[in-house]
């Protein structure tokens, strides 16, 4: 098939496609307006939550630590007292 | 910090509001042609639009220079494309209407020839973007305009001589 009429078949299919312009309908905007600030607003709270949950556990590991001071050598409780020489 | 928020707001409606008013026309009938509704009653395509309008939309912000048109078109392309799947063919599920020019189509090849030639996608991009080869994107176009000419050359064909196709 030589490539003018594949051109040809491509340009009627389109012109089968084409059609005249409807209007669309504006609760099509409004709708879409609604969805997508509900989509922001919701993406805004998800991305406060983590934050917020990783400040809490960057808090609770801090106080943690400074508690349990977890890089100091632990007594040692195997080796019985010296006493007695 | 509240202000700047609010002005980004009011401008992202502003700017919306006209790609909306310049896009949506298009991008309707794209969706008619898609869902192979008639163009009066398209309920299926306007909800593929509002879909794609909504998430355009929330992402309006981020464009950094990307076209809107660009992604509520990939949106529209792929969200077919994952629905198609459950939404057509099965018994009592949505047929084609026949009012609709490619209601002779199976939904994957609506879907490339809009592509294709109703929004003029390169080859290369309509396969990155459908997950299949450049080749088979070729092929199913080409079969699928041989069918839609074929058709409306012959409104009433007898046996789909496409089927005959050896393997």
């Amino acid at each position: 098939m030589s490539p003018v009429r594949g051109n040809d078949r491509e340009a009627a299919v389109r012109r089968l496609m084409e059609q005249a312009p409807r209007p669309v309908p504006a609760e099509i905007h409004t709708e879409a307006v609604r969805r997508g600030g509900r989509m922001l607003r919701r993406r805004t709270l998800a991305r406060r939550v983590l934050w917020l949950l990783a400040f809490a556990a960057v808090v609770a590991f801090t106080v943690w630590a400074l508690t349990a001071r977890p890089w100091v050598e632990p007594p040692s409780d195997t080796t019985p007292p010296l006493t007695g020489w | 910090m509240r202000q700047r928020h609010a002005s980004q707001a009011t401008r992202r409606d502003r700017e919306f509001e006209a790609f909306v008013a310049g896009a949506a026309g298009r991008l309707l009938h794209a969706a008619t042609l898609l869902t192979a509704e008639p163009p009066d009653d398209n309920p299926r395509a306007r909800r593929l639009l509002t879909l794609s309008l909504a998430h355009t939309y929330a992402c309006w912000d981020r464009l950094r220079g990307e076209d809107p048109y660009d992604r509520a078109r990939q949106y529209v392309a792929t969200r077919f494309a994952r629905g198609a799947w459950h939404q057509y063919g099965g018994f009592g599920r949505a047929r084609p209407h026949p009012a609709s020019p490619l209601a002779p189509l199976t939904p994957q090849e609506r879907l490339i020839l809009v592509l294709r030639l109703y929004e003029g996608v390169g080859e290369e991009q309509t396969a990155a973007l459908l997950g299949l080869s450049t080749e088979r994107v070729r092929a199913i176009c080409h079969r699928a305009t041989t069918t839609l000419l074929h058709r409306t050359r012959d409104p009433a064909p007898a046996v789909p001589a496409a089927k005959a196709v050896p393997s």
